[in-house]
């Protein structure tokens, strides 16, 4: 038995935001309420946490996270990345299909679910490729992926170019209640860019991306899910225009729903110091605009979702050209404090809107029933933040298997104290326990 | 691994308008020898120096190892086809091979930009960037600058007009940033898939208008249309960009009487210059080749001075040539 004692429960899907105490039996949550006595039961070792000062949230869902295993284990394996996501507060990360082997069949699925049951510390749920092997021609075994586990379908690092194939994996999905995670890049806009075009791309002699390569494929995938009468989730927005279309879709009541990531929030790009692929990301960083009309879209509803895009590379992939580089940064160990620092601290979120972004929104989009809330009688999956402590990001002290961040150095505040999934307790007081 | 601060030459960006100065006096000083072998030196006697060329190359290579020669460095190519390299070396690990066999000054060419930086922050020889993709090819900019200092001997108010392929070109970004430190204003022409108006902000004029770019010029640098352009569908044919943007002697007359036609090399006769240009009195494009090795000289022993302790040249030895 767990009890959490004093806490500031902040559990946005029952509409709480309170001093209150909160019990843990047998992974499960069992009581939330006033001066909860300690260890009532007997028979089950129990243990009290002072969470004073502290915020108590469900457990936090990363729905765009590369795990890179199977195929890339010397950048990522399924026990670090799940170690740096409990370390980041996070219980639930869904593990994006680019791997090696392209996870495209129920086989790769099970390899996924079956590793993460072994070596894995948080809840993964696999995500499906549309295409086979991402190559933009056949669909995915769809059917086959959902019965094994999937949570959702996702080209993601790809676009999928031939929009009639879309369409049709949007409408097959709707059978099995799946959404379509969408990376909105039209590539032949892209070329050959590396950073946002503009006076930096410019003065580096670096290619610049226009951001209409997001915005165009944004409007034609929710154009498609329109047709579709199915549900469309756009990954890491970065563009004013890409809310203009989103925010419209929503009005006309298209089924579509939006993410942002914290770097997209909190870096643009003329942050990026020459040739430092630490910064290279895809979409990449842009500008001041967009970081506030990015910030005004989270206040509005316009993004539902903070999702970290989690890509772990070797500093092989990093320390080279910078037109060679690998696209991405590590985010798992960095989204509480980013998102402290850059929205809660400036009021630009309250607490309470924050945790939505991170809990029961993204547990709807993906339909997970039992995940997301502190409802009494659901799985115990709760984190404990401590919102005051400020630090400089160290990357000596990430658990992820890489270190590709462009946040090293960074003054920031609030970070994971406790992480309980299932009921049991992962993170203590700040230290792995697994 | 030297831990004395290093000195490159990546950029013109990265040079102060005295800085550049200082190189045109240097190269004026170094001219001479390349014409009357009497007047080479050995000032560079302890200085090894390796090309690094992943991209071809005719004048800067050769101007590079020329100018090491005249001043007694120690000059070797590295022939990249028939190197590591070609069977799949990193930058970082080729530039260590280099430094581990004593070479001090490495110049490379790389498609890709910021290429010479990362040689330059992993090893411990200096590295004189000679080109990177479409960002910096600073010697190009010094030599051009240089011919122009030759005739004019001050860039306050200069015009200079550079017309063509602006986008990808690593010349006109280099010139750009000296000229506009040194005081001249510059204005860029050339169709518009190949001329951002995001270069504005470089603090110089963009146009879609040949004439407009050339009026009252002092200077005119053509530079050098890459086929592959052509493929990338940025104009429809030679023919036609040579029609609309083809440097003729009828342009002239809405330059100053004295304008200079400059290029960068190698040209493609009938395309960005017609012949007669070429080849005429206004031409200073093979004046330019030999300002090429001046220069170069002079950013060797530039950057051997500068990096005394770090590489094998001695100062008062450096000095006494200077």
């Amino acid at each position: 038995m767990i009890t959490i004692k004093n806490g500031r429960i902040l559990d946005p899907a029952n509409n709480i935001d309170e001093i209150l105490d909160l019990t843990i039996e047998n992974g499960v949550i069992t009581q939330i309420g006033k001066n909860l006595p300690e260890g009532l039961r007997t028979g089950e070792k129990s243990q009290a946490i002072n969470a004073e000062n502290m915020w108590v949230v469900p457990g936090l869902i990363d729905m765009h996270v590369h795990l890179r295993d199977p195929g890339y284990k010397h950048k990522e394996t399924i026990k670090t990345g799940t170690q740096a996501a409990a370390k980041g507060g996070f219980t639930t990360i869904c593990a994006m299909a680019n791997t090696n082997p392209v996870t495209d069949n129920e086989i790769v699925v099970e390899y996924i679910t079956s590793k993460a049951r072994k070596e894995g510390v948080v809840h993964v749920l696999p995500i499906g490729s549309v295409t086979k092997g991402m190559a933009g021609q056949e669909l995915s075994a769809i059917g086959e992926m959902a019965a094994a586990g999937i949570c959702a379908i996702s080209e993601d690092g790809k676009f999928v170019e031939n929009p009639a194939l879309l369409k049709t994996a949007m409408t097959y999905a709707k059978m099995f209640n799946l959404p379509i995670l969408s990376h909105c890049e039209e590539p032949r806009i892209t070329g050959s860019g590396q950073i946002a075009a503009g006076n930096h791309a410019e003065n580096l002699g670096l290619k610049g991306i226009i951001p209409e390569s997001e915005e165009m494929a944004v409007a034609r995938d929710i154009i498609l899910a329109k047709a579709a009468k199915s549900r469309l989730h756009i990954c890491h927005v970065s563009t004013q225009e890409s809310l203009y279309h989103i925010r419209n879709a929503k009005a006309k009541g298209i089924a579509v729903t939006a993410e942002v990531t914290p770097h997209h929030f909190t870096l643009c790009v003329e942050d990026i110091p020459p040739y430092d692929a630490n910064f290279k990301m895809s979409p990449p960083l842009r500008t001041a605009a967009d970081i506030a009309a990015l910030k005004a879209a989270l206040q509005d509803g316009t993004i539902d979702v903070i999702a970290t895009d989690h890509a772990p590379h070797h500093a092989d992939d990093k320390n080279c050209e910078f037109e060679l580089a690998q696209n991405g940064i590590i985010g798992l160990e960095t989204a509480i404090s980013l998102s402290i620092t850059e929205l809660i601290e400036p009021k630009i979120l309250t607490p309470l809107e924050w945790v939505a972004k991170l809990t029961v929104n993204p547990a709807k989009i993906l339909g997970l029933a039992d995940k997301g809330s502190l409802t009494i009688g659901t799985n115990a999956d709760v984190t404990i933040i401590d919102p005051n402590v400020e630090y400089t990001i160290d990357k000596n002290n990430f658990a992820s298997l890489s270190k590709n961040t462009p946040f090293v150095g960074r003054k920031t505040k609030g970070k994971a104290l406790y992480t309980i999934v299932a009921g049991k307790i992962i993170l203590n007081a700040g230290e792995l326990i697994c | 691994m030297s831990k004395l601060p290093k000195k490159d030459l990546l950029g013109i960006k990265n040079l102060s308008a005295t800085e550049i100065l200082t190189l045109l006096e240097m190269a004026k000083a170094e001219k001479p020898k390349i014409k009357n072998p009497q007047l080479r030196d050995d000032s560079l006697k302890n200085v090894s120096l390796a090309t690094l060329f992943y991209e071809n190359s005719t004048r800067t290579k050769l101007s590079f190892l020329l100018a090491g020669d005249y001043l007694g460095a120690i000059t070797n190519d590295l022939n990249i086809s028939t190197s590591s390299v070609a069977k799949g070396e990193t930058l970082i690990d080729t530039g260590l091979t280099l430094d581990s066999m004593g070479i001090n000054i490495i110049v490379i060419r790389h498609s890709m930009a910021g290429s010479a930086q990362l040689l330059a922050e992993n090893v411990s020889a200096a590295v004189v960037n000679g080109g990177d993709g479409s960002n910096e090819h600073p010697t190009q900019a010094l030599l051009d600058l240089f011919t122009m200092w030759e005739h004019k001997n001050s860039f306050a108010n200069l015009k200079v007009a550079i017309l063509g392929d602006i986008a990808n070109s690593r010349v006109a970004r280099s010139n750009i940033f000296g000229l506009t430190k040194l005081g001249a204003n510059v204005t860029l022409a050339g169709p518009p898939t190949l001329v951002s108006q995001n270069m504005a902000s470089l603090g110089v004029t963009v146009t879609n208008n040949i004439t407009e770019a050339i009026a009252d010029a002092d200077f005119i640098m053509g530079l050098r249309v890459q086929l592959e352009r052509q493929k990338a569908a940025t104009f429809p044919s030679l023919a036609e960009y040579a029609h609309f943007w083809g440097l003729t002697k009828e342009h002239l007359q809405h330059a100053k009487p004295d304008a200079i036609i400059m290029h960068p090399g190698p040209v493609n006769r009938g395309v960005e210059l017609s012949t007669e240009l070429i080849d005429g009195d206004r031409s200073v494009i093979y004046p330019q080749v030999e300002n090429g090795v001046a220069i170069r000289m002079a950013v060797l022993k530039y950057l051997a001075l500068a990096n005394i302790g770090n590489i094998g040249a001695k100062k008062d030895y450096v000095i006494k040539f200077l």
